[in-house]
């Protein structure tokens, strides 16, 4: 599903991704792990098509299309979807206007009605149910004043409500409490399927509890310099970071 | 450019010329008192002169281009109700009243509320039959000393709308003022007067537009005093939605008494030049002003809100926020003065002032001033000029929804903050619709 090769990406002057090799296929989770400023987020942002990065070298196919080709809300109709370490806060659009709008450009694009009042509601309660997210949060402007829990649920919500074939979760578990931790596992499981993939990004090996993955990578100094299966995460969590980059610079 | 002389002087020559030449015409006319406030403001204009840059509250307005345009006094127009048509608002209920170049057109108004609800007659009417009134209150609110285009439009006072509200007395319907300047044959000057008197505990809602049919230009010289007496609340909408050939200067002078309210929203939606003065003296205790403005200028549209609060009395209320989104070389101004007296304790007064610019070429001065000689006050203010948060466009873009509308959608909410206050559905609805236009350009 997604294949990236080689990628490299710099913000001004600073080259932050050097050489990232990582295969995803469908039906498949994958957490990526790291120390704090190896490029995660940055990784997460060239996927979804942020223009302050500059890709200098390499390439990314998603589902037999360059990505790095489109424009952001392109990759976001042909199914990648980012959760955001930060969720921006939009003054005046609540989530319900923000979500129906895009929901609606995303059916656009690919050739669909859109959905009308009715259908738009029962698919909003039913997701609702789903992350544990009340009525009045959603007509509220979207993420301002929200704790940084509503905030990490509500973008649990709008991937619920978009249903992407590739979810990208940049630390939706730093700051959350277990249930909160939980509910966003759940959100996650339930979008699991033979179709779909997901790249959790986080930082402890907690989440994972809850989020199996079949693969684990360590991303350090903008490479994958380790993988391996779930219990990498264990050994992450139990010995640090400090043994790998002994092993790389050795 | 730098102005010379002659630029300055030769509108204004036609001016006196053109108001000596009708005082020559006069009888016994010219012996009223009323005429006598007029002769001191045409005086007062001539020492005032039109204002260049280097006076203080004109410091980024410049009144060249206006002083430079060939102008027409004779305002008369052919405009019949058929090319209003074009300028109509769909669903618009109420009093609707129309000016064609300044002077009132029974022909075309509709008036809807019974008398005893609410008074509406022209100015040109009220001066023959109700001297007294005008003498009353004329001039009695907007000061000409220091402005000289309240000075000119006093000198220049014929007609426009008096509205008067009897005391306890709720006018259901809205009353809508129709500015049109007809400039399809010439360039044409319009000098609306208009008196609004709200007794106790009386509420009304009034609308004034701004509107040019034709693409010759138009300069329009206007001001409102309005009076709310105690426990009255007022509605108080002026909306402009001009051509690229129109000149707008105006000046609404409020004066509130004990425990009045009222409501503003000022929204400058398209116009080439537009100098708007608000200014309210909160003459009463508990007395309560609320301002909001929206102006968005592009193309070369300059806007420029002056605002006033004058907090004379203790316990008063006033907030005010205005928002601005500036386009290709648009710019604009928002200058808001508050002012709390020596006795006004208690006061609160809130002011903020944000923007959104969007090109290179587009520019906002704002410059808010306090000067507060209470010690017992809550004041703040602040202001914010910026350009769209890219961190929140990229969001959005990350959700599926393309660049240009998310910006639209950006836009949009920014503005709903002013114009949600507008509580004639149709209006706002109209306005609404112009906005949108305007940012999906
Ligand atoms: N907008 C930016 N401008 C400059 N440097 C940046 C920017 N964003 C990230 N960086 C730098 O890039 C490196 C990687 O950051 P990031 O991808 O956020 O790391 P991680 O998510 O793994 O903690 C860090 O050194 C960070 O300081
Ligand atoms: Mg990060």
């Amino acid at each position: 599903m997604l294949s990236i090769n080689n990628l490299h990406a710099r913000i001004g002057e600073k080259e932050i991704l050097k050489g990232l090799n990582l295969t995803v296929n469908s039906g498949e989770i994958h957490a990526i792990m790291g120390p704090n400023g190896a490029g995660k987020s940055t990784l997460a942002s060239v996927l979804a098509g942020r223009e302050d990065f500059e890709v200098t070298d390499g390439s990314v196919d998603f589902e037999g299309k360059d990505l790095l080709d489109m424009a952001p809300e392109v990759r976001a109709a042909e199914g990648i979807f980012l959760a955001f370490q930060y969720p921006v806060e939009i003054p005046g659009v609540s989530t319900t206007n923000f979500l129906k709008t895009a929901m609606n450009e995303i059916r656009k694009h690919r050739g669909q009605d859109p959905l009308d009042a009715v259908q738009f509601l029962r698919l909003m309660k039913e997701k609702m149910k789903l992350v544990n997210i009340d009525q009045s949060l959603l007509s509220r402007s979207l993420n301002e004043g929200f704790s940084g829990g509503e905030k990490k649920r509500n973008e649990i919500f709008q991937m619920a409500m978009l249903e992407p074939k590739l979810a990208i979760l940049d630390e939706t578990d730093s700051g959350l409490d277990i249930d909160a931790l939980r509910i966003v596992a759940e959100g996650v499981n339930q979008l699991r399927s033979p179709e779909r993939a997901t790249l959790v990004i986080t930082h402890y090996q907690r989440l994972l509890d809850y989020i199996v993955p079949d693969f684990v990578h360590v991303l350090y100094q903008g490479r994958i310099v380790k993988s391996g299966p779930k219990e990498l995460a264990m050994e992450l969590e139990e010995r640090g970071y400090d043994w790998i980059k002994d092993e790389i610079h050795a | 450019m730098t102005p010379t002389i002659n630029t300055y002087n030769h509108f204004k020559d036609q001016l006196l010329a053109s108001f000596r030449l009708a005082e020559d015409r006069m009888n016994g006319e010219a012996k009223t008192a009323f005429h006598g406030i007029r002769r001191a403001a045409l005086d007062q204009f001539d020492r005032l002169g039109f204002p260049t840059l280097r006076h203080e509250e004109w410091k980024y307005s410049n009144v060249t281009a206006l002083l430079k345009e060939d102008f027409d006094l004779d305002a008369s127009s052919s405009l019949t109700a058929n090319d209003l048509t074009q300028l109509e608002i769909p669903n618009l209920d109420g009093n609707i009243l129309y000016f064609v170049n300044g002077r009132y057109r029974a022909d075309l108004s509709r008036v809807v509320s019974p008398a005893s609800e609410v008074e509406l007659l022209s100015f040109a009417d009220a001066q023959k039959a109700e001297p007294e009134l005008i003498g009353d209150h004329f001039s009695r609110y907007a000061d000409y000393q220091d402005n000289a285009f309240t000075a000119l439009n006093t000198a220049f006072a014929q007609d426009g709308i008096v509205i008067r509200v009897p005391a306890n007395t709720t006018v259901a319907q809205p009353v809508i003022l129709r500015f049109v300047t007809d400039s399809r044959e010439k360039n044409i000057v319009s000098q609306p007067r208009n008196l609004i008197l709200v007794g106790r505990n009386a509420e009304v809602t009034v609308s004034e537009s701004y509107r040019t049919l034709g693409d010759g230009a138009g300069f329009t010289n206007v001001v409102t005093e309005i009076n709310l007496e105690r426990d009255a609340r007022m509605q108080y909408y002026k909306v402009q939605n001009d051509t690229e050939q129109s000149y707008h200067i105006g000046t609404t002078q409020v004066r509130q008494a004990d425990s009045s309210h009222f409501y503003s929203a000022t929204v400058t939606l398209n116009g080439n030049f537009v100098r708007n003065n608000l200014n309210i003296v909160l003459n009463g205790q508990h007395a309560e002003a609320f301002m909001y403005g929206l102006y968005m200028p592009n193309g070369k549209q300059h806007v420029d809100n002056h605002t006033l609060v004058d907090h004379a009395m203790p316990n008063s209320y006033s907030n005010e926020l205005y928002k601005g989104i500036l386009n290709d070389s648009g710019t604009g101004v928002f200058n808001g003065k508050i002012y709390v007296r020596p006795d006004a304790q208690k006061t609160n007064a809130y002011q903020s002032c944000k923007n959104v610019v969007l090109a290179p070429g587009a520019s906002m001065n704002t410059k808010p001033q306090l000067e507060i000689y209470a010690d017992d006050v809550k004041c703040s203010h602040g202001t914010t000029t910026g350009q769209l948060n890219d961190e929140a466009l990229f969001y959005m873009q990350s959700r599926g929804i393309p660049k240009d509308e998310a910006r639209t959608l950006l836009l949009y909410a920014f503005v709903q903050d002013v114009l949600s206050q507008i509580k004639i559905q149709p209006i706002r609805e109209y306005l609404e619709g112009v906005v949108r236009q305007k940012l999906g350009e």
